[in-house]
Order: C-alpha cells, then sequence, then structure tokens
C-alpha cells in the first residue's frame, strides 16, 4: 500500500464529516467505516454559539487523521488563506486542496489548483489537490510538489460514481507509483469497489454515507467494498474474454 | 468603531484584535482570523490593532466533505 506523504492508513477510506443526520449518527458511521482520515473545513464562528468547539470535542475523539479542506474558495487567494488559517487551527501540513471553477458541476479550476498548489507546496504543506483525470494537469500538480493526486470521480455530492473509466485508467497507468485518492461523486459501495480494483490507493467520500437512509449501515458496506475492492486488484485479476470457456474439465465427461 | 465581523456590522470599543476577539464574544475558542483577506496568526494577534471598516472573518472547525 502506498503511503500519503509519509501516513500509512489502517485503511483505504477516507470520509467527510458533513451532512449526517446527527452528531451521533456521524461518530457511529465512522466506526462502523473502520476511516483513517476525517475530512473537515473551516466556517464563520458565531461567538454566542461556539458551535466550533462543540465540533471539534467530537472528531478529535474519533482518533483519526484530520484533512482540512479548502471547500467553497474560488480564487488562488481564498484558498491559500484557507490553508493558512487550517494549518493553525487543526496543526497540521495536510490540505485538501479545492479551487472550484464551475458552479453546476463544482468542477475544479485546474489554472488556479496548480498555481495554489505551487504557493503551498513551497510554504510546507503536503497538498492533496481535488483535480480531475486530466494527464497534462495532473502532471503539472506533481511538478509543483504535490505528491499525492486525488482526482474526481464525478461531481461533488453526485452519487454518480467514476464516470470517466477510460480516463481514470489512463492517469492511473500514466503514474503508476503516486499515491491516487478518489475523491468525489462516489454514490454506492461498488463505485468505491470499482476504483480499487482499478488500482487508486483510497476513496474519499461523504455524501454516499451521511445521506443514506442508514449511514451507518452503509459506512460498514463502504469498509467492506474498500477491502473487497483492493484485495481484487492486489491478486492480479484474469483478463476478461470474448467468448465462454468452461470452468468444469471436458476430460473425463461420460458419453451418454 | 464599526468593523464588520463574519459579514455582519458590529460595533466595538477596542482596537487590539485579541481583546476585540473577546469582547466580541470569541474567548477561550478554537478560532482562526484572517483581516482584510490576510491571515492573522494567534501571535499576531496581539500586535494587530483594527480600524474603521475592517473586515474581520472568525473562523472555527466545522463540517466538511
Amino acid at each position: 500500500m502506498k503511503d500519503f506523504y509519509g501516513f500509512k492508513p489502517k485503511s483505504q477510506l477516507m470520509l467527510g464529516t458533513a451532512q449526517y443526520p446527527s452528531p451521533s449518527i456521524l461518530v457511529s458511521s465512522f466506526k462502523k467505516s473502520n476511516a483513517s482520515v476525517a475530512t473537515v473545513s473551516l466556517r464563520r464562528e458565531s461567538g454566542n454559539i461556539n458551535s466550533g468547539n462543540s465540533f471539534w470535542s467530537i472528531i478529535k475523539d474519533l482518533n483519526v487523521k484530520i484533512l482540512p479542506n479548502t471547500a467553497g474558495c474560488h480564487t488562488v487567494k481564498e484558498a491559500v488563506t484557507t490553508a493558512h488559517m487550517a494549518r493553525e487551527i487543526f496543526k497540521t501540513k495536510w490540505i485538501k486542496l479545492e479551487v472550484i471553477g464551475e458552479e453546476d458541476t463544482l468542477q475544479p479550476d485546474v489554472f488556479g489548483l496548480v498555481e495554489a498548489a505551487k504557493i503551498l507546496s513551497e510554504e510546507g504543506f503536503e497538498v492533496f489537490p481535488y483535480t480531475t483525470e486530466d494527464l497534462v494537469v495532473a502532471d503539472k500538480l506533481l511538478k509543483s510538489g504535490c505528491k499525492v493526486l486525488m482526482p474526481w470521480g464525478s461531481p461533488i455530492g453526485s452519487g454518480q460514481g467514476l464516470n470517466n473509466i477510460f480516463g481514470l485508467k489512463a492517469l492511473r497507468s500514466h503514474f503508476p507509483d503516486i499515491p491516487m485518492i478518489i475523491d468525489a461523486g462516489i454514490g454506492l459501495p461498488s463505485h468505491a469497489t470499482r476504483a480499487m480494483e482499478m488500482g487508486f490507493d483510497a476513496v474519499l467520500l461523504n455524501t454516499a454515507v451521511a445521506k443514506a437512509g442508514n449511514p451507518i449501515m452503509m459506512a460498514e458496506a463502504f469498509s467492506h467494498a474498500i477491502v473487497a475492492g483492493a484485495l481484487g486488484y492486489e491478486s492480479d485479476p484474469m483478463e476478461p474474454r470474448d467468448m465462454a470457456n468452461p470452468s468444469t474439465p471436458i476430460i473425463g465427461k461420460a458419453f451418454l | 468603531m464599526n468593523i464588520s465581523v463574519n459579514g455582519q456590522r458590529k460595533t466595538i470599543s477596542i482596537a487590539k484584535l485579541t481583546m476585540a476577539l473577546e469582547e466580541l464574544g470569541y474567548k477561550h475558542m478554537k478560532l482562526a482570523t484572517a483581516l482584510n483577506g490576510e491571515f492573522i496568526s494567534v501571535d499576531e494577534r496581539n500586535n494587530t490593532n483594527l480600524k474603521e471598516g475592517d473586515k474581520l472573518e472568525v473562523l472555527s472547525p466545522q463540517q466538511g466533505g
């Protein structure tokens, strides 16, 4: 298993912390998922409610690695400033770098992403860039200092799974030694299994669990799906064939 | 003086950022701050004075995907 900036996760599932029906369901979902990493964000704090401290007290007890994001940032400056704030508050060099370029698909602005990744990498951040499956962009992100890539499966929160299998396969094949996490668009456990069967190193998801009718059960389903896909990839699957090939031996068949 | 805090107009009596945060109700909280779009670290807050019309962002850990 590849590591992520030296971190070897106990499982290859990374889970978001948003949109759960309740804090207790969030906690139970994390326990059932066996997730190794939790994504979090920074948002405006009202002095009276102190929601940040309440949330943080829940998250720190999960005993998982924290991956802050720059969700909602549309410019390089916004993303870089948010990363600085996240580094201070979460005491981590990790940053899930999002620079959003388009509202309907929440597709990354890959030009801004590369620019922000370069700035943050030079400042010592360990950048997890939310990107597309584009090979040229991937190459530029790696040259900017990123040592991990996070290609999307499909638009954030869409649950569409892996929209461009060909492109993702090409990305995986082109950079075989780079740790890659499929981030966004996962809707079903089978989507996660497929990603792992293709040789990706982890899957990051949120909505598929949080918005399931039974988030805790879905979290457990994803934990199995990730393991199944990873084992399937590691065990060197057979090549598909165009025609049938009997599995039961012909030799020894009775002549009746 | 009047400043904007998280997009809302607030009136404060103390210019120093550390003290102003307390005046605004942010005491003993896990916070990150930005002033007029620039990150202000915890260490810098003591040396940062607010002025009329400043835009202060006060952020805390929240749910994220």
